[in-house]
């Protein structure tokens, strides 16, 4: 298969939109999550997402092949959660393996039949990396600003399980997402550098970050700037932004690192903000012309969707982007 | 190289010298190293935050002492570090002689550090072990000039570790040149010992030697080391550090450890005393050192330490609090708290007026984006210890009840990390003698209804910035009714609202389930919920509240009746045209305004938008004087007059506009059909009330207020734009000078401008273009409540909330080209400071909003404005009833 590298030079790649936004549509029943293996499981696990690829794989499949119909070329595998770290809500620490490589292995199932399909257009698998619920250098504790709920240590342990799970499932990405503190992101980047040393590859590596304040700052508090420079030792793909606000929101923190750094540079944000409900109601056209407003400036190389985006979303998306120009990557300072 | 904290720090060629603090050395600083043995952490911390406010760019921290435990002080700091945004800001420089310390260090920072120190001391295989662990920590290195043979003490030997250490580094561990700094070793001159004499002169040579044969390689240095011999005499030490930087800096030092309390001007060094130094440093003379020993008996003298700027503690006492919590400093607030006590009746109104002044400041700059997460934890802190010693006092001052009034349970829920509105709302819960049992964040649904249970509170606190909160919050009030729990709920957060506390949440929930989205709403709405003579009374309210908002939020619009557009057409606003006064406008036919000078615009401003702009909410002039928002409402009102006088006297901005007076008659009920000389030039398609009224109350169209054609009487109307020119460039420049303040006010100004040129414009037209109130004179207040004569609908706004229109008057007006304001394709106009509408002078002519129309409506406005019936209902979307 044709490298994603040289791909990326040539257009502009699209990354596939929500995961739980698809899910939510499915309306499963605490028994749907549960299925017939974990019928008895002691913990509630409605809400569990990333056990639906155990549970209801043929759902978390067809979710992967709608994005693909839609125009994505890369999938995110069904993982954002799948640490041991995230897992303990569940007292499912001992199935991270598993589900993850799980979920690589449908995505790179619904992936390899597509560019079989379409041979001119290979499709990838991103294996997704969340940032799971603690924070490395932030205290919970407003009293004790000097605790911390986790260690490096403990990230690191755990984002390599993740990644291996994630390698041997087939990923051909990894996607270090929704950063929100920094620590915990240098964290997964070290498991992953420990991990390509090991087994002597090479795999490319997605870094996005999340800006969520009116300040402009990630939730740990850098600036954009800031957090570029403090993930740039490592060689990635791509270094960009997710999530958070709209589309139209992000546009000035891409712009603020899309000029400084040698990587490739990814935008996946929000359908807009969400309402008092929590629903995204962004329509695909309206967040299309959003991202046409970076894409013009030629601010991206790959584009796709967050929280609230679904197919429809990414079709406009992916037309959108058929039409511009992937920006120009700088001769980097970095190797 | 790039490092960074909080914030970057960029050196290249430009860059000046990077100064490293180093008072956070136990090495260097015998009150710090006394500090961290005492564990007095928080005056450690004071020690740092004085480096950066003093100007250290980077951090020097350094725990290597026998006699404390290395790792854990280490950690410990750089914890406490990051949770002080105004000292984390800059990057940090992890300082040890220790690989676990530093390992130790490198964990527990999220921005790129400086690692102090690596060598081949040790060998090869080591340093490049080390090397490859600190890349992949993602931090710059300092190397030593030290290697298994030892020290380097010359030039020859500083450049042969220098480029052999640089080498390894770029070509076997792949390390970046640019992230590799050298220690060339800073030793002292003037000892009286031969080999000496050299010492600073070789190391600023070996400086410019490693500058040009290692590219991209940094050299760094500590610099007091080179005036040791002249401890005690601090006059000749700051001059022998000033002499050597100069030349060191010159010869391509960028970086370096310096105490800027111990730093003399380089052109404030008496000259006689700068000789003798410069004799020493730079080797001149072979007396070079019994000189400057003679000479510096005679310059002995201690200097005052250069301090902080502490002027703001000059200012008025609430100010002084403000500050206080606005910046996060602690260091003050105890005795500015005991002033306000003493100044107040009851200690609890520190609390309520001095202390909550201030953290509306914090509010209002986080909601602006002024502030961000660590700081206001960090206010929340300054407040608790502010409230933590009050506490006593306000205990002693209760009378018999000693009792807390209640206890409170407060978490935000699964999944979130935002806490400050709980920690707000907590904090002035306990101020108010309630118990707060606080879980902190992420706190999953089955440890909030354990703790809840175990704790035996009387009401439990959610909060949550993030969507997915909102089903969290939704779970927990459906499992406290399964549980069959029976005590209040309250909702707060961001995304939280009583629509959906209404809808999703109350539903849930048997017992009382609130929004409180304000900390001071909290605290009687908690106090009604816990009095135990009338919290059923008040419960039962709140759930009939509760549920009359729901009912009316779901059936919102959908009771409503509609008229056919024709039996709303057939109940129109009738004008007698028989005895209406119909004026002849003086001047028919298009004028450009382009020499309106912003001075003659200034009366005209309606201030009260602008303050609702930033969040203040309140009328002018009334809003100065108000008491929660008055302040800052004033401190904002005397910014917005500086920038505005400069933008007024420097012509900053530049007003133009056009408008047109033509012939206009109503044709075929709803559209006005506008003439030039009898013949048509263009049609305004407006939109008639459908919603069904009560007896005697018209369904109106804009159409209704011009006569119509087959009256054969002549009417007129008027359309027009105005703009202000320049805010975008004026504010950039702001903005390119970090000052969002000023530039976001420059775009509210011209706001404010844009709406007060199209006033002004209004009046000129009404006593003088068109003339039909010549004689009118109303005040500038008058004329913001519109009591004259006539209207000025624009397009877009409730009247005519049909933006398309906009694209009729631009072409009748020929806007674009005629004084350049331009559409963009979603009808916004370009500039954004700009206003356009249409000119009613009929005496019956009035405000209205057009409310929802139906769909026969919208199929006959496509027609007769010939588009497709979809594209106008995406333009009308949000008026299209159900």
């Amino acid at each position: 298969m044709k490298d994603i590298r040289r791909i990326m030079e040539e257009r502009i790649l699209v990354l596939d939109g929500a995961m739980g936004t698809m899910i939510q549509a499915y309306n499963f029943t605490e028994e749907d999550y549960r299925g017939e293996r974990f019928k008895d499981y002691p913990t509630p696990l409605q809400g569990n997402n990333d056990l639906l690829s155990l549970t209801q794989p043929e759902a978390i499949k067809t979710i992967h092949s709608k994005y693909f119909e839609a125009g994505a070329d890369i999938a995110e595998t069904n993982t954002f959660s799948g640490t041991t770290i995230a897992m303990a809500d569940y007292q499912m620490e001992n199935l991270v393996y598993e589900l993850n490589y799980e979920s690589a292995r449908l995505a790179r199932e619904v992936a390899d039949e597509f560019t079989a399909k379409e041979p001119h257009k290979p499709r990838f698998v991103a294996g997704s990396i969340g940032p799971t619920n603690r924070t490395a250098s932030m205290s919970p504790d407003v009293n004790d600003p000097g605790y911390r709920a986790i260690t490096f240590d403990e990230l690191r342990i755990a984002y390599k399980q993740q990644v291996e799970a994630l390698l041997d499932g087939g990923a051909d990405i990894l996607l270090v997402e929704t950063v929100f503190d920094t620590l915990n992101a240098k964290a997964a980047l070290f498991s992953i550098e420990e991990v390509k040393e090991e087994r002597g590859i090479d795999v490319p590596i997605m870094l996005s970050g999340t800006i969520t304040d009116a300040s402009g700052r990630t939730l740990s508090g850098q600036t954009a700037e800031a957090f570029l420079i403090s993930v740039s030792h490592i060689p990635l793909l791509s270094v960009g932004f997710n999530c958070a606000l709209g589309a139209n929101l992000l546009q000035p923190h891409l712009e603020a690192i899309a000029n400084k750094t040698p990587f490739a540079v990814s935008a996946h944000p929000n359908a807009g903000l969400p309402n008092a409900f929590g629903e995204y109601d962004q329509t695909p056209e309206e967040m299309g012309a959003q991202i046409e407003e970076y894409l013009k400036k030629n601010l991206i190389n790959i584009i796709g969707g967050c929280c609230g985006t679904t197919p429809a979303h990414i079709k406009v998306i992916a037309d959108i982007a058929a039409k511009y120009e992937s920006r120009k990557m700088m001769v980097g300072s970095y190797e | 190289m790039k490092l960074s904290g909080l914030e970057p720090l960029v050196l290249n060629e430009n860059s000046n010298f990077i100064n490293v603090g180093e008072r956070t050395n136990v090495a260097g600083s015998r009150k710090f190293l006394r500090l961290i043995k005492e564990e007095k952490f928080d005056e450690a911390l004071d020690i740092a935050r004085h480096q950066v406010d003093g100007g250290a760019q980077i951090i020097d921290i350094n725990m290597d002492d026998g006699l404390i435990d290395g790792v854990s002080s280490m950690v410990r700091f750089l914890n406490l570090i990051a949770a002080e945004p105004d000292i984390c800001r800059v990057p940090i420089m992890i300082d040890s002689s220790k690989w676990e310390i530093i390992e130790a260090g490198l964990q527990v920072v999220q921005g790129k550090c400086v690692v102090n120190s690596i060598s081949l001391k040790e060998g090869e295989e080591k340093f490049i072990w080390e090397a490859k662990q600190i890349k992949r920590y993602g931090a710059a290195v300092i190397v030593m000039a030290f290697d298994e043979v030892g020290q380097a003490d010359n030039y020859e030997r500083r450049i042969e570790i220098a480029k052999r250490s640089y080498d390894v580094l770029v070509n076997k561990v792949g390390f970046p040149s640019e992230d590799i700094i050298f220690d060339l070793n800073i030793f002292p001159v003037a000892t009286g010992m031969e080999e000496h004499r050299r010492n600073a002169i070789d190391f600023i040579e070996a400086t410019r030697w490693v500058r040009e044969n290692l590219p991209n390689a940094s050299v760094s240095g500590g610099v007091s080391n080179v005036s040791f011999s002249f401890r005690g005499n601090n006059v000749v030490r700051e001059a022998m550090h000033s002499v050597f930087l100069y030349y060191a800096i010159q010869n391509g030092m960028n970086m370096g450890i310096v105490n800027p309390a111990m730093l003399e001007v380089y052109d404030d060094i008496p000259k006689d005393l700068l000789e003798h130094v410069e004799d020493v440093i730079l080797d001149r003379r072979d007396d070079a050192t019994e000189r400057l020993l003679e000479f510096a008996e005679t310059v002995k003298g201690t200097k005052k330490e250069k301090t902080v700027d502490l002027s703001w503690r000059n200012n008025p006492l609430q100010d002084r609090i403000t500050h206080a919590l606005v910046k996060g400093i602690d260091a003050f607030i105890i005795e500015d708290v005991e002033e306000a006590r003493v100044s107040v009746e009851k200690p609890l109104h520190v609390i309520e007026g001095h202390l909550m002044t201030g953290m509306n400041v914090v509010g209002d700059l986080f909601g602006e984006g002024k502030m961000f997460l660590p700081q206001v934890v960090k206010s929340a802190r300054v407040m608790k210890k502010a409230v933590a010693y009050l506490n006593p006092f306000i205990e002693a001052d209760k009378d018999e009840e000693q009792q807390a009034l209640g206890k409170i349970l407060m978490a935000t829920v699964k999944g979130d990390v935002h806490d400050i509105g709980k920690n707000i709302v907590s904090v002035v819960l306990g101020c108010n003698n309630y118990e707060i049992v606080d879980l902190g964040v992420m706190v999953p649904p089955e440890k909030i209804l354990e703790a809840a249970k175990q704790e035996n509170v009387d009401a439990i606190g959610l909060s949550g910035l993030i969507t997915p909160s909102l089903d969290e919050m939704v779970y927990l009030a459906k499992e406290m009714e399964r549980e069959n729990m029976n005590i209040p709920l309250l909702i707060g957060g961001a995304t939280t609202s009583k629509a959906h506390t209404a809808v999703k949440i109350d539903t849930q929930y048997k017992n009382a389930v609130v929004h409180v989205n304000d900390a001071s709403r909290a605290v009687t709405v908690v106090g009604d919920l816990l009095n135990r003579q009338t919290s059923n009374v008040y419960v039962a309210k709140l759930k009939k509240d509760y549920e009359e908002f729901r009912e009316k939020f779901l059936k919102r619009g959908k009771q409503k009746t509609y008229l056919s557009l024709k039996e709303a057409r057939e109940n129109k606003f009738k004008i007698n045209w028989e005895t209406t006064h119909i004026v002849k406008p003086k001047e028919i036919g298009i004028q450009t305004l382009e020499q309106v000078t912003l001075k003659e615009i200034e009366p005209y401003i309606d201030w009260t938008p602008f303050f609702r702009s930033w969040d203040l909410h309140g009328k002018y002039p009334d809003i100065l004087k108000d008491e929660l928002v008055g302040e800052q409402a004033t401190i904002l009102f005397n910014d917005a007059q500086k920038i505005l006088k400069k933008i007024v006297e420097k012509r900053l901005l530049k007003p133009k506009a056009i408008f047109g007076l033509f012939e206009a008659n109503s044709i075929n009920d709803d559209d006005i059909s506008i003439q030039k000389k009898g013949k048509e030039v263009g049609v305004f398609r407006t939109l008639r009330q459908q919603l069904k009224k009560r007896q005697g109350v018209p369904n109106i169209a804009l159409s209704d207020f011009i006569a119509p054609k087959e009256t054969g009487i002549t009417d007129y109307m008027g359309c027009f734009a105005t703009a202000i020119f320049g805010a975008d460039e004026l504010a950039k420049s702001y903005k390119d000078q970090d000052d969002d303040y000023n530039a976001i006010m420059v775009q509210a100004l011209a706001d404010r401008f844009a709406e007060g040129f199209a006033e002004y414009l209004h009046k000129r037209i009404r006593t003088k273009h068109w003339g039909y109130a010549a004689e009118e004179n109303y005040t500038n207040e008058e004329l913001i409540k519109e009591v004259y004569k006539g209207i000025r609908p624009a397009p877009g706004y409730p009247a005519c909330p049909d933006h398309l229109e906009k694209l009729t008057i631009w072409e009748i007006l020929n806007v674009e080209k005629a004084i350049g304001v331009k559409l963009t394709e979603s009808l916004a106009m370009w500039p954004g400071a700009a206003v356009s509408g249409y000119y009613f002078a009929n005496e019956e002519a009035k405000y209205f909003g057009l409310g929802k129309i139906k769909e026969d409506q919208v199929q006959d406005f496509a027609k007769r404005k010939d588009i497709d019936v979809e594209y106008a209902k995406k333009w009308l979307a949000p008026n299209l009833s159900e």
